[in-house]
């Protein structure tokens, strides 16, 4: 089975953020960037598939130069070919436009099975995988615990996360989109071999004219939102920050919880 | 396009998702702002109690009803297939829903079948008419976005749990209709299999007075030693963040926030939780919040009372040595 997986490059959340001097995103220089967590898991999931039905992995990416080395890290973990849309007229999309641009090349690739993370941690729409399907016309499910490519390849059982501790077992007829939760697998890591093999593999570029699309459409030209600004939430008047090292900041902490807030 | 708004309301087994209220008071809000009405649209089988029920309650222009008995089980296939033609044919300047896992499964695909936009987890808007800017969490929480909406035509949007307040809802009334739906727009787009318990609800933290909840920081499952030993001193309850629930840290029972529990303790430590709105809407009734946090930029620090920037492997054990050289043992 034929399984395409689309992964974006975030910046790691962990790193310390800085707004950018235009107030419009954050400062992207020197930021560490990694492939999106829920997107890893999507990508294992694809790998199991495509090992068990014997078929392969290509994976998918939307973004600019710096996510190549992503895509490397996709191909040395076992997928066998990338297709990168770094054109511009891609770029500064929201999850209308940058689905349009995916779905086309998902399309002219074919696959039987897309899979993408869940939500992105960067732009966090949770939608672009199920945007995809809209394009596809195939049918998806979103926030996906357990996948199970059923007997002939034309179905999938599908184990999707709903409130209140509940999962929702669900059938759906494939092709489909599915998009993975963090946690639905572990990850394996890289091999050396792996990483040498990588080198050989093809990343492909599309652009909008490969892909017979109107730039309009796609990237900020085609995108319904646009960031004015970012900054740090508004909060309350914040917490009192309690200075030292650890023993004197746990001691004047129980101190104040026992005197002060009075809730020890 | 109209200056309308609708409401997609939530409802499972005849009873209203709590942040269909939420969704209708964010809509109103909206409408206020840009001089429209609020329509609500309930989808279901046998759903004409509850639809009387909103109708008495809320001041709408309109409750749609389509109750239908291929809308017993939700699909996003039977659900945009309820919605798209009269949406296509109200033409709508928002469509409102609440933040929740059955919305972010279906609205993208609606807002794709009507040409619409789409603006996931709205927690804010201001502005006027022609300038509005809605806020929404962008980097895992650590940011807010401002964003607007560009182009022309609908744009749906979902509201996150607790941003607008249920109590806020303005009373009132509703003309009740049934909503016509095209013959063969209710095609089921997945086959329902069944519904399992992951959670087996055998924690209950909506009634524990302590919590000391922990976050990603705590770096690993191996890691949980001084978090028991401070819960064990402290006669609390263990919490966590969705990032710890994932990676198998702790069970799915000990979750706190929007797609977990909700809590209220007089004390809540949290440990190595950054402090995104998704955790923070499950324990704002908390009483008093100490954060501890490597990163002085987290958002937790925000919402706390007291706040230790540290490594909560060095914290959580000089809190545990602390408490038992206060209380003498």
């Amino acid at each position: 089975m034929k399984v395409a997986v689309c992964i974006k490059q975030v910046p790691d959340t962990e790193a310390r953020l800085r707004v950018a001097k235009d107030g419009r995103w954050i400062e992207e220089e020197d930021l560490p960037f990694v492939i999106n967590e829920s997107d890893e898991y999507a990508l294992e999931e694809g790998l199991r598939i495509a090992e068990q039905t014997g078929g392969e992995v290509v994976v998918f990416s939307l973004g600019p130069e710096r996510v190549r080395e992503a895509l490397r890290k996709a191909l040395a973990l076992g997928a066998a070919r990338a297709v990168l849309l770094k054109d511009p007229a891609f770029a500064g999309g929201d999850a209308t436009s940058t689905a349009r641009g995916l779905a086309a090349a998902i399309r002219r690739e074919g696959a039987e099975l897309v899979l993408t993370g869940s939500q992105s941690d960067d732009l966090g729409f949770g939608s672009t995988g199920s945007l995809i399907a809209g394009e596809l016309g195939w049918p998806h499910a979103w926030l996906v615990m357990g996948l199970q490519v059923e007997e002939g390849a034309k179905t999938a059982r599908v184990v999707r996360e709903m409130e209140a501790g509940k999962n929702e077992i669900l059938r759906v007829k494939l092709p489909a989109v599915v998009e993975v939760q963090a946690g639905i697998n572990h990850p394996r890591y890289a091999s050396l071999k792996g990483i040498m093999a990588a080198k050989k593999k093809e990343i492909a570029e599309l652009g909008p004219a490969d892909l017979g699309l109107d730039p309009a459409l796609l990237g900020t030209a085609g995108a319904r939102l646009e960031i004015v600004s970012v900054g740090p939430p508004e909060t309350g008047k914040g917490a009192q920050i309690l200075e030292g090292d650890a023993p004197a900041t746990a001691k004047k902490l129980v101190e104040l919880l026992q005197r002060e807030a009075r809730v020890m | 396009m109209t200056n309308q708004i609708w409401v997609v309301l939530q409802q499972r087994d005849g009873k209203l998702h709590r942040g269909s209220w939420e969704a209708i008071a964010a809509a109103q809000r909206l409408a206020a702002t840009i001089g429209g009405g609020v329509e609500a649209v309930l989808l279901g089988h046998g759903v004409g109690a509850l639809a009387a029920e909103v109708a008495g309650r809320a001041q709408l222009a309109a409750l749609h009803v389509v109750d239908d008995e291929r809308l017993a089980s939700y699909t996003p296939g039977t659900y945009v297939g309820a919605l798209a033609g009269a949406l296509r044919a109200a033409a709508p300047r928002f469509v409102v829903a609440p933040h929740t896992y059955q919305t972010v499964d279906y609205l993208p695909r609606l807002a794709h079948a009507i040409g619409a936009g789409i603006l996931p987890e709205a927690i804010a808007f201001e502005g006027t008419a022609d300038a509005l800017v809605f806020k929404r969490p962008v980097l895992g929480g650590k940011m807010h976005a401002r964003v607007r909406v560009v182009g022309s035509g609908c744009v749906c949007l979902s509201v996150q749990s607790g941003a607008f307040s249920a109590d806020s809802v303005a009373a009132g009334s509703a003309p009740v209709t049934a909503l016509a739906v095209e013959g063969g727009a209710l095609v089921a787009d997945r086959e329902i299999l069944g519904v399992e318990d992951v959670a087996g609800d055998t924690v209950d933290l909506s009634k524990a007075e302590i919590i000391v909840a922990i976050g990603r920081g705590i770096g690993g499952q191996d890691k949980m030693g001084p978090v028991e030993e401070l819960a064990k001193v402290l006669g609390a309850e263990i919490g966590a963040s969705r990032p710890v629930i994932d990676s198998g840290w702790l069970a799915r029972d000990r979750q706190i926030g929007s797609s977990g529990q909700t809590v209220a303790p007089k004390l809540y430590i949290a440990a190595g939780i950054s402090g995104a709105i998704q955790h923070l809407v499950g324990m704002k009734g908390a009483g008093c919040v100490v954060a501890i946090n490597k990163d002085p930029g987290a958002p937790i620090f925000g919402v706390a009372q007291y706040g230790i920037v540290g490594d909560l492997h060095e914290v959580l054990p000089a809190l545990v040595a602390a408490i038992k050289e206060a209380r003498g043992s």
